[in-house]
């Protein structure tokens, strides 16, 4: 028999935590807190693919999250009452093939003219966006919350429940990815990638399949969000916040492993919300540039690579 | 002996420069090729052309017989063209043995027993005296041993042909006979060296044959001793 790894009793575990949690929890405030990060963790994880794992560091891979998000708009204007894991789907195909083609694109390029080519084609994007009246264009698009809700005892509790298994999903793949052939592939032209090409490693073949898993995971994050908002517009959607957020998490965690952008995300999400709600919801985007300051000058390898250094330390 | 790389007519020029000029190369299987020549003759622009790293102009490269000219680099070290560089190329968030574990993993996956990469990797090692190192992080070796790393890389892609670009370039005379104790134990195995160097007397001491290039063109193709003692060579080298 098989044996079960710790990693799918802990997914398990948080899963029923979860589920337990919709029984107990009276503030919907909880759930609308734990949906914002769990929606950070996705991209986070989902940022770390590419910007992580193959180490081609871009700005615009949020840009693919307000595509999830208009994917959904569109879909559900035009084929009223389609179920939502269906136009999750679909925004995870269509974004995985715009990240197909913007790789195809864009890839050639290395280091900072890479991360300025992805910047840009998030403001073709989001310019396209605001020109198609259809879902609105600039102004934006109203979603009408569904009446259905299943057992659950309300709306945000069963959107908290589907992003919970979403996130859950997201990070296996990562996990999946990280210690894989594949995996060892990316890590390979992260570090050199003429070396890898050498070594028989298909480079523009692997950071494709990259780019394609890396839009893909963006769409899913994006997908729910015109029903978790209810009104959408591309300011919103292609909001700067969001995508420094899918870089800092990852960059706080650590994004050689892929537990570091989950750390990452837990801890910055959660410290946000926090503040966001004692504090002041301006000081919270305060907050996140001084961690991300302070992590890459003294820790640039992220919590993970604190934890790996001082376990190694104390090997000796 | 039959021929494994055939480079015919090769051309390559950088805008104005023009870098090699109808250059013709062969190597036999299991041979062991010197390639020298003063520094800007083209020697690294030719095995780039040949590994890959760059597409020529005009000539062709054939590898067993078959055109190789277009194929990008990943094909050719799967066909069994493998190459160290000059300046080491470690994977840096890497142990050594992960390193290794690369070209096995990808170049030689075909031929590679899925099941026991890691003692495939561990063998490598062992040949290479890196078995030491193996959980050393790669970019903590020193010179030698990420020489030695770099021919380590090219030995798992279980190559027919590697091509050794000045892996000796900056060492001591005790490490450079180390390097060259590396090599001719690969050559025994069966496999076809091309080694660029600049150092004289291990060009010699290791070659069957040497070809010399000058300015892009080959001026001379021959066994040590007629390399040396060739008119062209000298002027090459040493100027009218």
């Amino acid at each position: 028999m098989k044996k079960i790894s710790p990693f799918w009793v802990c997914a398990a575990v948080v899963l029923a935590a979860g589920l337990g949690f919709t029984q107990i929890a009276e503030n919907e405030y909880y759930f609308t807190a734990l949906y914002v990060i769990l929606q950070a963790l996705i991209m986070a994880v989902a940022w770390n693919i590419l910007g992580g794992f193959t180490g081609y560091v871009n700005f615009g891979s949020a840009g693919f999250f307000a595509v999830g998000a208009y994917t959904s708009i569109a879909l559900n204007k035009a084929l009223v009452g389609l179920p939502l894991p269906l136009l999750i789907v679909a925004a995870a195909v269509i974004c995985g093939l715009i990240g197909l083609g913007v790789g195809y694109l864009t890839l050639r390029l290395k280091g900072v003219y890479f991360a300025i080519a992805t910047l840009a084609m998030a403001i073709v994007l989001e310019t396209f966006v605001n020109n198609w009246s259809y879902v609105g264009g600039a102004r934006g698009a109203y979603i009408l919350t569904p009446e259905s809700h299943l057992w659950f005892d309300s709306y945000i509790q069963m959107l908290f429940m589907l992003m919970l298994i979403l996130a859950i999903g997201s990070v296996a793949i990562s996990r999946k990815l990280n210690f894989s052939r594949l995996g060892r592939g990316l890590a390979a032209i992260r570090d050199d990638e003429v070396a890898a090409e050498c070594a028989g490693v298909p480079t523009l073949r692997l950071k494709l399949v990259s780019t394609t898993v890396m839009g893909a995971m963006m769409g899913v994050a994006g997908a729910p969000y015109p029903f978790f908002v209810t009104y959408v517009d591309p300011l919103s959607a292609f909001n700067l916040f969001v995508a420094v957020n899918a870089i800092a998490m990852p960059m706080i965690g650590g994004t050689a492993h892929w537990v570091g952008p989950v750390i990452g995300a837990l801890l910055v999400g959660s410290m946000q919300e926090i503040v966001k709600v004692n504090i002041s919801s301006e000081l919270n985007i305060l907050i996140v540039g001084i961690m991300l300051v302070l992590f890459i000058t003294l820790a640039p390898q992220g919590i993970v690579g604190l934890a790996q250094k001082y376990f190694r330390g104390r090997r000796r | 002996m039959s021929v494994i790389l055939r480079v015919e007519r090769l051309s390559k020029h950088f805008g104005g420069f023009q870098a090699l000029q109808d250059v013709e190369l062969h190597v036999s299987a299991g041979e062991r090729l010197g390639l020298i020549g003063p520094n800007g003759s083209g020697k690294t622009t030719l095995i780039n052309c040949i590994s890959g790293a760059l597409y020529n102009d005009a000539g062709t490269i054939a590898f067993e017989g078959a055109d190789i000219t277009r194929l990008p680099p990943y094909q050719r070290a799967r066909l069994g063209v493998a190459r160290s560089f000059q300046i080491p190329k470690p994977f840096r968030s890497m142990t050594v043995l992960e390193n290794v574990r690369i070209p096995l993993e990808y170049a030689a996956w075909k031929r590679a027993e899925h099941r026991r990469i890691n003692d495939e990797a561990m063998q490598v090692l062992e040949l290479m005296g890196l078995k030491d190192r193996a959980d050393v992080n790669a970019g903590a070796l020193t010179q030698v041993d990420m020489r030695k790393l770099e021919l380590a890389r090219a030995l798992a892609a279980k190559p027919k042909l590697l091509v050794s670009d000045e892996a000796m370039a900056g060492l001591s005379g005790a490490e450079l006979d180390e390097i060259l104790e590396i090599l001719l134990a690969l050559n025994r195995r069966g496999v076809a060296v091309i080694m660029i160097e600049h150092i004289m007397r291990a060009v010699m001491k290791f070659s069957e044959r040497v070809a010399v290039l000058d300015a892009g063109q080959k001026i001379a193709d021959g066994d040590p001793q007629s390399i040396i003692a060739n008119p062209e060579v000298q002027r090459a080298y040493l100027g009218e």
